[in-house]
């Protein structure tokens, strides 16, 4: 199996508390994996670093066997590591059709045109029609997504990130605050992810994780405790005592 | 039709032309036509309107906020100043052009300064560049000519045929005809891909990142641009004057310049426009009623303006002009309303 993204020794430290410890990840091509971890355990900067928003003290960060430690977020994104977010970070007054317009444009290398109006590319069209129609955004395409329904806009969470054509895709709590009601809609469409777009779930629901992840790494104090398949995972001491611990804390 | 069809033409539609837009530029020629003996004021309000402009694309559509603009109008100034004083180009619109270039390549030498940091670190840094300039101005005394200024600067004629006369009338048109072809040319710009991307990075430079836009990048060019913008305005106002002096650096140019966006609004490209001419009227009516104080009426429309929210007064002033559209034309609003961004 080939290795579509890795880290090695991966150190991050703010003054003196050490956020990430020696972190090291291989996620395999194609693979579903989660990785999970109690509250503070350093999910979030995991993320910051893989994307390229926070610099590592030390340690690699290797796309496809490619170096991307040194790259700017836009840069890593062009390579094929996209992610989607947490909390709503969406342009509320772009439409849908706007939106992935725009990771289109900026992915075929036309987000530098200032002569031709948008819409009068075809191939960004094309593109962007794929996206919105395999989302079922197509209806609401040019409505301000700020007036969309919460479940919608996650949708449109995902389909900006997979208009980006990643190779690696981080989904950030892709279900997060969505209503029972819509929930059905973004686990489908996190199911039907083209198979050759290797995910990295990072997620606190359970139930989501052992449904869709066929392997799991535990991230616990900003160090790797445990990685292994749903099963094995589950059954593991130490996993038991940092969840229980947490839950009897609670 | 088919999705791709639909996308393409929804996305297009945006860009289309709006009545109200229409109905703008033919009451512009209106007025071009309607008072000629008001040209002076008015090529005084076409230069703000290029110059307002100019701030509006970095300002409502990237997000950088300066208060240093006049650094560019000032560089085009004297650029158009010393190159018909000199002899170099006597050609106006060459000349024009030229200006424009020469406040261009400072725009994009001084952008990776202002690219950096934050709104105040932004503010801070363009006013010092504005500052540094004027300073340099005035220690150059023997090229600028100091607080005299460029003295007889002698215009030829537009092209080699309109000669600039003494009401004023060619040096109008020939800015009205460069502040709408440069209108043209950023309408264009703000449609495109490059366009979106900026109202994008405006919203949240993150995110912009993260969906593959090299943020830096788009700010520079957009930035560079802008400073053509301003260089060309401060170079109609040495064509259209004859005059170039250090106050075309001043602190007091970048700020009124403020005021023309905050009057006008941003992100829409008129409000520049709008803001230019309400701006320059206010200041007649003002500086007429009491010559000394002026600044006063104006601190307290601005005062006003913010508190109550431009939106909700372009409302009442488009409530008019609405209703007769929609008695004529029989549909919704047409009229644009800027979205709201108070800055």
């Amino acid at each position: 199996m080939t290795i579509a993204l890795e880290t090695t020794g991966l150190e991050k430290s703010f003054g003196g508390l050490r956020v990430a410890r020696a972190l090291s990840l291989r996620v395999e091509q194609g693979a579903r994996h989660a990785l999970i971890g109690p509250n503070g355990a350093g999910k979030t900067t995991v993320i910051n670093l893989l994307t390229g928003v926070l610099k590592p003290n030390a340690g690699r960060i290797l796309l496809e066997g490619h170096d991307i430690t040194d790259l700017p977020v836009h840069a890593r994104v062009l390579r094929g590591l996209s992610r989607t977010f947490q909390i709503n970070q969406l342009y509320a007054d772009l439409t849908p059709l706007e939106t992935v317009g725009l990771a289109v444009s900026e992915r075929l290398g036309r987000g530098g045109d200032w002569w031709r109006r948008m819409g009068t590319l075809d191939d960004v069209n094309r593109e962007t029609a794929e996206v919105l129609a395999s989302f079922r955004l197509l209806e609401v395409m040019n409505e301000r997504t700020a007036t969309l329904p919460y479940g919608k806009q996650r949708l449109l969470e995902i389909a900006v990130a997979i208009a980006t054509r990643p190779r690696v895709l981080l989904l950030d709590e892709p279900a997060a605050g969505v209503p029972a009601g819509e929930r059905h809609d973004i686990l489908a469409a996190v199911a039907a992810l083209p198979r050759d777009v290797t995910v990295l779930l990072i997620e606190h629901d359970m139930d989501l994780v052992f449904a869709f992840a066929d392997r799991i790494s535990v991230l616990v104090n900003g160090a790797m405790l445990v990685e292994g398949p749903p099963a094995e995972v589950a059954r593991d001491p130490r996993v038991k005592a940092v969840y229980l611990g947490e839950a009897a804390d609670a | 039709m088919t999705a791709v069809s639909e996308v393409s033409s929804r996305a297009i539609a945006r860009a289309r032309w709006r009545p109200a837009e229409i109905a703008f530029w033919i009451l512009v020629a209106c007025c071009a036509f309607l008072f000629p003996s008001r040209y002076l004021i008015m090529t005084d309000i076409v230069r703000l309107a290029l110059f307002a402009l100019s701030l509006d694309l970095i300002l409502g559509y990237a997000g950088i906020v300066s208060l240093g603009h006049a650094a560019f109008f000032g560089v085009g100034a004297y650029s158009a100043g010393l190159m018909a004083l000199h002899g170099i180009i006597t050609e106006p619109v060459i000349a024009l052009v030229v200006a424009g270039l020469v406040a261009m390549v400072l725009g994009f030498l001084t952008s990776f300064l202002v690219i950096r940091g934050v709104d105040l670190t932004r503010l801070m840094v363009t006013l010092g560049i504005a500052l540094l300039l004027e300073a340099l101005a005035e220690r150059f005394s023997n090229i600028t000519g100091g607080s005299d200024g460029l003295q007889g600067i002698e215009m030829a004629p537009i092209l080699g045929l309109f000669a600039f006369d003494m009401y004023g009338k060619t040096g109008f048109f020939y800015s009205l005809i460069v502040l709408f072809l440069l209108f043209l040319l950023a309408r264009r710009i703000v449609h495109s891909p490059f366009g979106l991307s900026l109202r994008a990075i405006r919203n949240n430079p993150l995110r912009a990142s993260a969906i593959g836009v090299p943020v830096d990048r788009r700010l520079i060019a957009v930035y560079t641009v802008a400073a053509f913008y301003a260089g060309i305005a401060g170079a109609l106002f040495t064509q259209t004057t004859a005059l170039a002096s250090l106050d075309v650096f001043s602190f007091e140019r970048s700020a009124d310049l403020m005021l023309v966006l905050v009057i006008g609004g941003t992100g829409y490209l008129y409000g520049g426009l709008i803001g230019a001419v309400v701006f320059k009227m206010l200041q007649e009516v003002f500086s007429t009623i009491t010559p000394q104080y002026w600044q006063f009426w104006i601190g307290l429309v601005l005062v006003v303006i913010v508190l109550v929210g431009r939106d909700r007064m372009h409302r009442w002033a488009l409530w008019l002009p609405n209703l007769v559209i929609r008695q004529v034309a029989g549909r919704k609003a047409v009229v644009a309303v800027p979205k709201s961004d108070a800055p």
